[in-house]
């Protein structure tokens, strides 16, 4: 229950990249095809639920002060062993990715959660918040690129979907279509949350009304 | 020569480091609601810039290549860079006040800019010699002076404009740099790299 909670808040109710803002760098540089994408996502899941490990492992012996350089160490070291790895087994990824994945560092979402959750709270926890906050930024890209990759390409995962004849849309594929379509997902989000809102607000007030004429029937009864 | 002025225009325009590489977007929807602001933000990234890809040149061509260190540019940079960033503020505010009153208070804002670390990993990935290094990072730093500037121009528009409820605040932010970005398009092919 509280995991299942820890997950949905991570990729909802708190998502690190539509409701937070952070980390819109390599959400808008690599969402050009929806493989970049996922192979970015599972890099910040990995170098997130590492980092928050090991931070709130050693969140009893840091002292407040040095808190920031050691935060920078161990994430830097995280990175370093991604790098290495996709470098390694991933070449045509490591390639593509290029320079966002050392930039991984000052991704704000991996120092965020260092800073806000993982510093203060036990290790399950911070695994749990880790994992979270990973999908929540995965599922995020990948829909970016999901969008952007059938509209621009007219193509999923390099599957060509609607044959010879589609005439893509070039620019959702272009650095300008980047923009736009996070700019129209947080758009979108935001008036679900509100719908949300104002759904859960009309209810609590037909409750009250409800109650309301309860009361009053039960003292003209 | 010739090849260091299109050097230096395709580093400022053609590929913008905000518009069209995607780095260092958080400072630029966070920092531009004011022009002042803007234009401090701006000017403070341009002057880190241009230091802390020449120190981490040197750093990797001195240090880190001759021993063979060069899976630990990752751990290195960042740490130069915050370092740097922290000295900076230090001898500013003692040698240079008024320019610490001016940029002062971007200083801590741009460790976490990863323009920084961005142009100094791009500059060792594209084997620039010293003299290359030095216009790329300060033609870099300029152009991100320019779309911040422009950007926080039409955000103090905005302000004043009716805009749909769910759109307000980031949201627009980000179309209204989706259109920027498809104007600094227009100068792609004015020079050939």
């Amino acid at each position: 229950m509280n995991i299942l909670k820890k997950i949905f808040d991570g990729i909802w109710t708190n998502n690190p990249v539509l409701i937070v803002l952070l980390g819109f760098c390599p959400t808008l540089a690599v969402s050009t095809s929806l493989k970049d994408a996922i192979g970015m996502g599972f890099s910040a899941l990995f170098v997130l639920i590492g980092s928050n490990l090991v931070i709130s492992a050693l969140r009893k012996f840091t002292p407040e002060k040095m808190r920031i350089p050691v935060f920078i160490i161990v994430i830097a070291t995280f990175v370093t062993i991604v790098d290495l790895l996709l470098y390694a087994y991933f070449f045509p990824l490591h390639k593509s990715l290029g320079v966002f994945i050392p930039l991984i560092v000052v991704n704000c979402i991996v120092f965020g959660r260092a800073e806000a959750f993982a510093s203060k709270n036990g290790m399950m926890d911070s695994l749990w918040d880790g994992i979270g906050m990973g999908l929540g930024f995965t599922l995020t890209i990948s829909v970016l690129a999901s969008i952007r990759e059938i509209l621009g390409n007219g193509t999923l995962m390099g599957i060509s979907l609607f044959g010879q004849s589609y005439s893509p849309v070039i620019i959702a594929i272009l650095p300008p279509g980047a923009f736009l379509t996070l700019g129209l997902m947080l758009g979108g989000m935001n008036r679900i949350n509100m719908a949300i809102d104002e759904k859960k607000k009309a209810k609590e007030k037909a409750e009250k009304e409800k109650a309301k004429q309860l009361k009053a029937s039960v003292a003209n009864g | 020569m010739v090849k260091l002025i299109i050097l230096a225009i395709d580093s400022m325009l053609i590929s913008n480091i905000v518009l069209m590489r995607f780095l260092g977007i958080c400072p630029y929807i966070g920092v531009s609601k004011k022009q002042e602001t803007a234009a401090g933000m701006g000017f403070a990234v341009i002057f880190v810039m241009v230091m802390a890809t020449l120190i981490s040149f040197f750093i990797q061509k001195g240090i880190l290549d001759p021993l063979n260190l060069g899976y630990l540019q990752t751990i290195v940079f960042i740490l130069v860079i915050a370092a740097l960033v922290q000295m900076l503020e230090v001898t500013m505010k003692k040698i240079a006040p008024a320019l610490f009153d001016a940029l002062g208070i971007y200083l801590p804002l741009i460790t976490t800019n990863c323009t920084i670390l961005g142009v100094a990993i791009l500059t060792i990935q594209k084997n620039f010699n010293f003299i290359e290094a030095l216009i790329f990072s300060f033609s870099t730093g300029i152009g991100y002076l320019i779309a911040i500037y422009i950007f926080a121009g039409i955000r103090e528009r905005l302000e004043w404009s009716d805009i749909p409820k769910p759109f307000q605040g980031a949201a627009i932010g980000i179309i209204t740099a989706g259109l920027l970005s498809l104007a600094f398009f227009g100068f792609t092919g004015l020079v050939k790299l």
